[in-house]
């Protein structure tokens, strides 16, 4: 197996080199759809400047990215390249060794059901064999270095590229049972970004659920390992705080950074749904609404980690949707690390009723995005009601893809349980419908 | 939700739409058509009408008295053209600052990458004059632009000795509120793009300019003056720009109320307007007119010197003084009058024009959803083989068997089709030095036909790509192709209609029902050939021949052909020196998407 990902690795660089080469990287880099006010590299490179003139890189209201990431361009700058093509390569590894791993622990777990008889009769058909999951680490890699999302990311030079493999190896250590680096990586992650905070949910299931440790609220072994998590996660988010301040020699960085991700004062378009609410709405309005907007990215969790606390994996994974669909500012980068997990629920694909709706309109709207951008800003034919109409459709495709995925993972559980053929009391055959 | 997730009432839906299929394509294909049709029915279009309130009335009093003396100015401007073998500059900048303008100049150089042997020319080098006239009452924050191009030979004198008297006549008016800019570009639009790119300090093209000496506000508005004679009979207002950008819709109708004021003809794509739309005559004629401007629009090329205007969300036109042999005449005075009534309305603009809103998308979005449907159709038969179990559930063996060779199957064509694709932009212009030195034929001659030969090779996709492929096509292979063409098909014209709608119209017009009918099943020889027919390179011959049949100029098959080859060299040419998007559209994304078609036809 390691050979087939040798040669993605190879060919996945070879296109971002011959891409940083062309003349389409410069264009790419100023797409608003794959950069960010917080990812721009335009701004990185400005605040590397400021750094060197000795003034504080956050006086200018221009960089926005944490002092740990200057601080790391402030010595591979001239390596820059290397840098993101190297972070989506250990994105990529990252989450194909957590993958394979994951789908030993499902192979294992699915067996001693088997054995002990667990599963209705007809639903034979529903195991997943070996064969079928063999390949599915390998196109998890596939689904990240060769999605175009995610090339544009790499080649824009998009910090979010950093992120995603930051929160990639949180991953990987979390499944592979490491709870100190687990804690580590998501406090880094935090740090990065704020919202990865709520990955500490599906983190916490899985690592008890390896423990076996049960998750109930009266035992001390429940709260001790909380304890102990919580402690390490913030004790390793005051090191990286600490850190960060005694770099810079002052606390710029927190309104610059977190304010400016919590508070969204820049509303240049993007692929959220912030920027065109907010430049609609009151002023008056405006902090209740920001409240509103903030806590519906971090309010899903608690539904979510109840409804899937048997499956933390899946929880992640559709907490990382939410996060990229709700988020202040959203890159096509975030939708790319979600979308890289679609492979790992292959078997869901017979329960998927949106699926084909849902990529037309994905495709739709991403190739949409640059003509009204075009027709919006160069032509003058347009305006941007156009252009947030796409960006509010292309929303409306993620989460029927995202609702669908969890649908159908609720389904499959539920014929797991209850046979495939499904009776009504009266005999007839029965359908599952969400209401 | 209900209607997605409940699963009784979505299966009635998709077997209404399976059992539906082919009326509802030929039905929506009907109405596309029809409304389209409709367009140029009077009654059936909104009334033309001002969306700006300060250009609502021509009630300007014009009073530009000095017509003959600029014919005087435009003579002396031929004398010196001849003398100086090109553009007279030291008598242009001479004469400008006689008339109290801030003039600077600018030049350019620009090395064409294959000779154009429509206007001769393959090292360009040149000059731009251009005089400001500051405006005396307020900030100088805007301006705008009147520009005559001054070309070689005997005609557009009589344009730049308009200007001139134009000039001076506004430098002794005091009610001016924005930068008045006089512009006398050479070697048309070369000349113009160079001055736009130094005015705007971009360089989109890697043309060499000198750096502009002195700048106006930012530009509002421009008109691009075209004069060849001493009196005309009637203007025409050209609107078509590159990328078929049309100026905004306030700007024509200003032109047009102005002319009805001063008493001056005027018409629309050369023809002139007739009032009986009620009779069968009167129909066609508009109809005449409106194809005349959709292929216009659908070439992407500027037809005048304003169309570079546009890209940088300027509202321009280009106004031509013709001299046809009607009684009734104009004479130069009327001329500068109008001119000046349309520069002191456009002085009292207080913002940049609006919208302009396209009503049109409906007739595509009817064309289109023919290709959806038929993607929902292949869709279906897909994701359900023939032994339906409850509820959508397939047997899952015989899916995962077919998945991957689905995939390789679809990937394999999509792949070379599109490395044909881009063959076809870029061998071209690498290869004319060597085809040059090994055929007898000119530079322009080589690239337009490696272009046609890398077209033509093109369609023995079909057998490479069978020879690449191990196995064998299954039935399942060629509806995902199809399925995957199809939805590209529908993506690629709405983006093309959204930026160019003539185009995508065009093109969907042509390319929509080979997406409905070509399966593998139907006779190869006769589906070739329609196929064949209905390529964009067929579309784009029989465009000329209409084109020309349109504007009263029919031709032979022999000039048609060597007309189709000028307008593929030109193309190519408009490509690489003003950025037109045709070219790479048709040559990147178009032609491969019907390569696939082609390819699904000898899918064996």
């Amino acid at each position: 197996m390691a050979a087939p990902l040798t040669l993605l690795v190879i060919l996945s660089v070879t296109i971002r080199a011959v891409l940083y080469r062309s003349s389409l990287a410069e264009v790419i880099s100023e797409r608003v759809e794959v950069v960010s006010p917080l990812t721009a590299w335009k701004r990185v490179v400005e605040g590397l400047a400021l750094l060197d003139l000795g003034v504080s890189p956050y006086s200018g209201d221009v960089f926005h990215e944490t002092p740990l990431i200057i601080y790391l361009f402030h010595f591979v700058v001239d390596y820059a390249e290397i840098t993101f093509m190297l972070a989506d390569v250990i994105t990529a590894v990252a989450l194909y060794m957590a993958v394979m791993d994951y789908n030993k622990q499902v192979f294992r777990k699915q067996k001693y059901a088997l054995e002990a008889d667990r599963y209705p009769l007809d639903c034979l058909e529903l195991i997943r064999s070996p064969k079928e999951m063999y390949y599915i680490p390998l196109k998890v890699a596939m689904f990240y270095l060769l999605n175009p999302f995610t090339i544009l990311s790499c080649v824009a030079k998009s910090t979010c590229g950093l992120n995603n493999a930051v929160i990639a190896l949180f991953i990987l250590t979390t499944i592979k049972g490491n709870v100190l680096l687990s804690a580590i990586f998501l406090s880094l992650a935090t740090y990065q970004s704020i919202y990865p905070l709520t990955l500490c949910a599906p983190a916490l299931l899985y690592l008890m659920q390896r423990q076996f440790i049960p998750v109930n609220f009266r035992r001390v072994s429940f709260w001790w390992f909380i304890a102990q998590y919580a402690f390490m996660y913030l004790g390793s988010l005051f090191v990286i705080v600490g850190l960060s301040f005694f770099l810079l020699g002052s606390w710029d960085y927190v309104p610059s950074v977190y304010g400016f991700i919590l508070s969204v004062p820049d509303l240049t378009p993007n692929i959220g749904l912030f920027w065109y609410f907010f430049a609609e709405m009151f002023e008056h309005f405006r902090l209740f609404f920001l409240c509103v907007f903030q806590i519906n990215v971090f309010f899903y969790t608690i539904p979510l980690s109840i409804k899937l606390k048997e499956h933390p994996v899946f929880l992640i994974f559709m907490q990382l949707a939410v996060i990229s669909i709700f988020k202040s500012y959203p890159t096509v980068g975030d939708i790319a690390l979600y979308m890289a997990f679609l492979p790992v629920w292959s078997h869901l694909h017979r329960f998927l009723r949106n699926i084909f709706l849902v990529s037309c309109v994905l495709l739709a709207c991403s190739a949409l995005f640059p003509v009204l951008w075009h027709l919006w800003i160069y032509a003058g034919s347009a305006n941007s009601n156009f252009y947030y109409a796409i960006t509010l459709l292309f929303n409306v495709a993620q989460i029927l893809l995202v609702s669908d995925y969890f649908y159908a993972f609720l389904r499959r559980e539920h014929h797991l349980s209850y046979g495939l053929y499904l009776k009504r009391k009266d005999g007839s055959e029965a359908t599952l419908v969400l209401k | 939700m209900g209607l997605l997730s409940d699963p009784n009432r979505r299966r009635a839906l998709i077997s209404l739409l399976t059992r539906l299929n082919s009326p509802i394509c030929v039905v929506c294909y009907m109405a596309g058509v029809a409304w389209f049709m409709g367009l140029a029915f009077e009654p059936f279009t909104l009334r033309t009408y001002m969306s700006e309130n300060a250009m609502g009335s021509t009630m300007v009093e014009e009073r530009f008295p000095a017509g003959e003396r600029a014919l005087t100015t435009g003579r002396e401007f031929s004398a010196h053209k001849k003398k100086a073998g090109g553009m007279p500059v030291d008598w242009l900048v001479k004469t400008m600052q006689a008339r109290g303008l801030e003039v600077f100049t600018q030049r350019f150089s620009r090395k064409l990458p294959f000779p154009d042997e429509n206007k001769e020319r393959y090292m360009v080098k040149g000059t731009n004059v251009y005089g400001i006239l500051r405006a005396p009452r307020a900030p100088r924050t805007e301006a705008l632009v009147l520009s005559a191009p001054c070309t070689p030979g005997d005609s557009n004198n009589q344009a730049v000795g308009l200007l001139l008297g134009l000039a001076q006549y506004f430098r002794n008016q005091i009610y001016w509120a924005k930068d008045i800019i006089f512009l006398v570009n050479e070697h048309d639009l070369i000349g113009m793009q160079a001055w736009l790119e130094g005015y705007h300090h971009t360089n989109t093209t890697g043309m060499d300019w000198s750096p502009l000496q002195g700048r106006g506000g930012s530009i509002q508005a421009a008109l691009s003056l075209e004069l060849s004679s001493d009196v005309i009979t009637s203007m025409d207002l050209v609107l078509e720009g590159l990328n078929g950008q049309l100026p905004n819709l306030d700007l024509a109708n200003l032109f047009y109320a102005f002319c009805q004021k001063i008493g001056v003809l005027c018409t629309i794509q050369g023809k002139l307007q007739r009032n009986d739309w009620d009779s069968v005559s009167g129909y066609s004629h508009s109809v005449q007119t409106m194809m005349l401007m959709v292929m216009k629009q659908a070439s992407g090329r500027p037809w005048g010197d304003h169309g570079l205007f546009l890209r940088y969300h300027i509202e321009a036109a280009s106004i031509k003084g013709i001299n046809s042999f009607r009684q009734y005449k104009t004479d130069v005075t009327t001329i500068g009058r109008l001119l000046e009534g349309m520069y002191r309305k456009l002085n009292n603009l207080l913002e940049p024009f609006g919208l302009l809103l396209t009503d049109y998308m409906l007739i595509l979005t009817l064309l289109l959803h023919l290709t959806v449907v038929q993607a929902l159709d292949l869709w279906v038969q897909l994701a359900t083989p023939p032994p339906r179990t409850e509820d959508g559930i397939t047997d899952k063996e015989q899916v995962r068997h077919t998945y991957y060779f689905r995939v390789l199957s679809v990937l394999t064509p999509l792949v070379i089709s599109h490395l044909t694709g881009v063959a076809l932009y870029t061998l071209p212009i690498q290869f004319q030095e060597m085809a040059v030195e090994q055929f007898p034929v000119s530079e322009t001659e080589a690239v337009v036909l490696t272009a046609i030969g890398v077209y033509t090779a093109g369609l023995a996709l079909p057998h490479n790509t069978h020879r690449l492929l191990s196995g064998e096509g299954t039935e399942q292979g060629w509806r995902v192709l199809k399925l995957v063409a199809v939805l590209y098909l529908a993506v690629l014209l709405g983006c093309t209609a959204l930026i160019n709608f003539s185009l995508g119209f065009i093109l969907a017009l042509t390319l929509v029902p080979v997406a409905a009918f070509v399966t593998p099943h139907v006779p190869k020889v006769l589906s070739a050939f329609i196929l064949v027919i209905l390529s964009p390179a067929c579309t784009l011959l029989f465009s000329v021949f209409f084109f020309q049949e349109l504007q009263e100029l029919p031709v032979s098959f022999q000039e048609g052909w060597l007309l189709y080859l000028s307008v593929i060299s030109q193309g190519i040419l408009d490509h690489f020196l003003y950025g037109s998007l045709v070219y790479p559209l048709i040559a990147l994304l178009v032609y491969p998407c019907w390569l696939l078609f082609w390819n699904i036809l000898f899918w064996k």
